[in-house]
């Protein structure tokens, strides 16, 4: 993330006159992050590769990574960084393959002129789906490399070595050349076919717990993200918003706020705005404009909500079905039915949507908080009426995303509002439009109903998921009669208008509801047949690696097996989320007069296949553990008529330190198989792990997500 | 009412003229161009924007900047000096306590202020003192242990 630095320097503001010179506010406030190359040479080198004809991953290396003449190696990827780690691990990936110094990479993200083309940042696939094509390309980039050492050298190509990107001949110390003296700082227009990667024992960066590449900039403030940046003479912009999704405006008075000194108003159809060079000004306008909305009455809230989406939902897809479910009913003697309900969730990342934008010349430039740059480009291009080739998106550091930002209003309409005064334009959203236009986790329904055979065998499952997804759904318990339904989902398939605003991908998208439901169900039948959970489930798997997880989980949590509820309150929930094994175990504490859940540890055993960073993953299992947290307890969105109640972090609680559980991992190691996602999987347990140890504690049985104070209590009394 | 308040920003002693009532926060971010502190709820309920003055941790985005006149403003942009990371700043980087980074600013320095209280903390006054600094990407444990080994490594309290 290296940008010309006189494009996005930060505007040192006028009316200052204190003893700090100019060149000590560069000093503090511009330095580091964005300077290395300048933004034109690059584009130029990346010419060829960018923009594929066809979207998708370029074949052509030179996309993905430049030796300079000073040798260190830029890798560019059209991935963002989120917190996530990808500029970690994703240059730990081309280190290994390219034998280049882990140090030395520098990496490029997010930046729609200098990096290949990308879908996004979700699912996990930075790694799993991308890694591979980087690793192609590093390895396809050595080889050519090697091949012109040894014409160089005058040694075939296979007697020579590699490391930190210089070339030796092994039998004569003195022939040598670096990458830099091959290249010369120019692009490598070799090629070779079907060149194979390394093999997993090889690796010597891959698999360590490097350094991650954002930490100093972090600790220190220099980190920069979207609300950041701005060129001299940016106006922040402050847009008039609707009071409930579905309300239409019909008049906005924008006199008192124009008369304030400085402040700029736009006026179009859908979107009116009052524009200052400072935000809070911009605020102070924005809060003098008289507007009427015309609302409408849905009649649904977060109480209606759930019949209303079982009745809209549309038609159930078939998403996988064996043996028949007449035939299982008829061989059940205990029949279980359930219904489990989850309620919407918000992305609430610390860093609202941010973006600045600047058009000039027929040509936009967008600074933009976002996890989809090449999706924004298209949009941003549609919404100016530009060809997207006049358009940039270049993505800074990001404060969270989590599914949340891949959509990015706010990066159009600041291109937008940008167009329209002829000036760079940043708009910030605050927290009540984060609330508002967030996509949220769909509220959703699952109805299980499943049947034991006398002898303690489940013998068939009927699953219906509404608005959930499908992804993960079909269970991987042995099972010989099943039913595996989904209607609607994550993307809003097939019912427009079904949610009262919007809603998306978030963390694990369908999976947190599918586990909760699965793992509680299973818990249930369990209890009925008075069989301890993890011996019930160890009963059903044939599947080693789900047995693996759950083995390494028990023995790290000095399980020992009891019928539930045991009063120990100690829970237990496994899952597979594309690829990657995962189970938790988790102990929690319930006050039974107040109804509040401490849980006091969890143990989370995962099998991601090639472990690219352990310190990496064993971050992104603690911070899926704590996310889950508030899903699992607190997190819902309150909402009446289209307009969302919970406009900050006073009623929309998210975990806090205080809730924090003792958090083990155990990653399991499993160099067999390729590197899958890890930042996700653990969350989607977090929901029945802490529903099954609530019950185990108390005897009380949450079908209901979040569990609240006030449902447990509910529960207890019922239970 | 535009005003010129003056104060001591960094160590460094600092005037500007504006509207009296405007906070802290702006007058950082976009006068003075110190973004490391940063906005997430603008309602004193999240952290994020939490820099000391005269010791004290306090949220910028509800303190107005006449309320700092005369006395001491420190951002992360000042923690380090000389080049050298202040402990705490080690500390969260050899923990590795952050993930996206946005609460990072108001992490150390909300840290800060209790260490400059209470040198050594335990684990229970930590928790206590942070709790209302939000973090969502859960590195929420990591934050902690880097608190107690940069009070350890600061002894005698905060430099």
């Amino acid at each position: 993330m290296k940008h010309d630095d006189k494009n996005v320097r930060v505007n040192p503001g006028q009316g200052i006159d204190s003893d700090l010179s100019r060149r000590e506010f560069f000093a503090v406030t511009g330095s580091g992050l964005f300077v290395l190359f300048r933004a034109g040479d690059l584009a130029a080198f990346q010419e060829p590769a960018r923009l594929p004809a066809r979207q998708g991953y370029p074949t052509d290396f030179n996309a993905y990574l430049r030796i300079g003449a000073d040798g260190r190696t830029t890798c560019f990827v059209g991935k963002v960084e989120l917190g996530q780690g990808s500029k970690t691990a994703l240059a730990q990936l081309l280190a290994e393959e390219l034998d280049v110094a882990f140090d030395s990479v520098d990496m490029v993200m997010g930046d729609t002129d200098l990096c290949p083309w990308d879908m996004g940042t979700f699912g996990s696939l930075s790694v799993r789906q991308f890694g591979p094509v980087l690793r192609g390309a590093g390895a396809e980039a050595r080889a050519v490399l090697l091949r012109m050492a040894g014409e160089r050298l005058q040694v075939p190509a296979d007697k020579l070595q590699v490391k930190d990107g210089i070339v030796t001949d092994p039998s004569d110390r003195g022939k040598r050349v670096t990458y830099a003296q091959l290249v010369e700082g120019r692009r490598l227009e070799r090629h070779l076919e079907k060149v194979p990667v390394k093999p997993v024992t090889a690796y010597t960066v891959v698999g360590q717990s490097a350094t991650r590449k954002d930490a100093l900039e972090k600790v220190t403030g220099k980190a920069k993200y979207a609300g950041d940046l701005g060129p001299p003479g940016t106006l922040h912009a402050r847009i008039v918003r609707a009071p409930a999704h579905g309300a239409t405006l019909k008049h906005a008075d924008t006199t008192e706020a124009g008369k304030i000194d400085g402040v700029r108003v736009v006026k179009e159809s859908d979107l009116i705005a009052v524009l200052h060079e400072r935000p809070d000004v911009a605020d102070r306008a924005h809060s003098l404009i008289k507007t009427q909305f015309d609302r409408t009455k849905t009649g649904l809230d977060d109480k209606t909500i759930f019949e209303h989406l079982v009745k809209a939902a549309p038609q159930g897809r078939l998403v996988s079905e064996s043996g028949s479910l007449a035939d299982g009913e008829k061989l059940a003697s205990t029949v279980v039915e359930r219904t489990y309900l989850n309620s919407y969730v918000a992305h609430a990342a610390m860093e609202t949507h941010s973006a600045v934008a600047m058009v000039e010349g027929g040509k936009a430039t967008v600074w933009a908080g976002t996890q989809t740059p090449f999706p924004v480009k298209q949009q941003v291009a549609q919404a100016l009426g530009f060809a997207p080739e006049n358009v940039h998106v270049i993505v800074p550091y990001v404060g969270g995303g989590f599914g949340g930002k891949s959509a990015s209003r706010q990066a159009v309409e600041a291109a937008r509002l940008a167009k329209a005064v002829g000036r760079p334009v940043q708009v910030v959203f605050d927290r009540a439009e984060e609330f508002f236009y967030d996509t949220f986790r769909p509220a959703a329904v699952v109805k299980i109903r499943s049947g034991l055979t006398r002898d303690g065998k489940m013998i068939f499952w009927d699953f219906s998921v509404y608005c959930a997804g499908d992804r993960e759904a079909k269970q991987f318990y042995d099972i010989p009669n099943q039913r595996t339904v989904s209607a609607g989902g994550w993307g809003g398939e097939g019912a427009p208008g079904l949610h009262p605003f919007g809603i998306g991908p978030w963390r694990a998208p369908s999976v947190n509801t599918n586990t909760f439901a699965r793992e509680s169900h299973i818990d249930i039948m369990a209890s009925k047949l008075g069989v301890d959970p993890l011996e019930f489930r160890l009963r059903h798997l044939s599947d080693q690696r789900v047995r693996g997880v759950l083995d390494a989980a028990a023995k790290q949590f000095g399980r020992k097996p009891a019928r539930t509820p045991s009063g120990r309150g100690v829970g237990i929930s496994c899952a597979i989320y594309l690829g990657t094994y995962v189970a938790l175990m988790a102990e929690v504490a319930v006050d039974k007069a107040t109804g509040h859940v401490q849980v006091e540890r969890v143990v989370c055993a995962q099998d991601q296949g090639v472990i690219v960073n352990p310190e990496g993953s064993r971050q992104q299992v603690e911070g899926s553990i704590t996310m889950g947290l508030g899903y699992a307890l607190s997190e819902e969105v309150r909402f009446k008529d289209g307009e969302i109640l919970d406009r900050n972090f006073d009623t929309y609680g998210i975990p806090r330190f205080s809730w924090l559980p003792k958090i083990e991992t155990v990653l399991v190691e499993n160099r067999e198989v390729p590197a899958s996602g890890c930042g996700e999987p653990p969350i989607v347990n977090m929901g029945a792990v802490i529903a099954n140890a609530i019950y185990d504690a108390s005897g009380a049985r949450l079908l209901q997500l979040p569990m609240t104070p006030a449902r447990i209590r509910e529960a207890l009394k019922n239970g | 009412m535009q005003r010129t308040v003056s104060f001591t920003l960094n160590g460094k002693p600092t005037r500007v003229t504006v509207d009296e009532e405007r906070m802290l926060l702006w007058v950082l971010r976009y006068d003075l161009g110190l973004t490391g502190t940063k906005f997430g709820c603008g309602a004193s309920l999240c952290g994020a924007c939490t820099v000391i003055v005269d010791k004290e941790a306090v949220r910028s985005c509800s303190i107005p900047i006449k309320e700092v006149a005369g006395k001491q403003v420190l951002t992360i942009e000042g923690l380090s000096r000389d080049g050298r990371l202040h402990p705490l700043q080690e500390a969260f980087l050899k923990h590795q306590a952050f993930q996206c980074g946005f609460c990072t600013s108001g992490m150390i320095l909300n840290a800060y202020a209790l260490l400059l209280k209470k040198p050594q903390p335990t684990r229970a006054e930590i928790i206590r003192e942070m709790d209302d600094n939000l973090c969502r990407c859960g590195s929420h444990t990591r934050i902690l242990d880097a608190i107690q080994e940069a009070s350890g490594a600061m002894k005698g309290g905060a430099r």
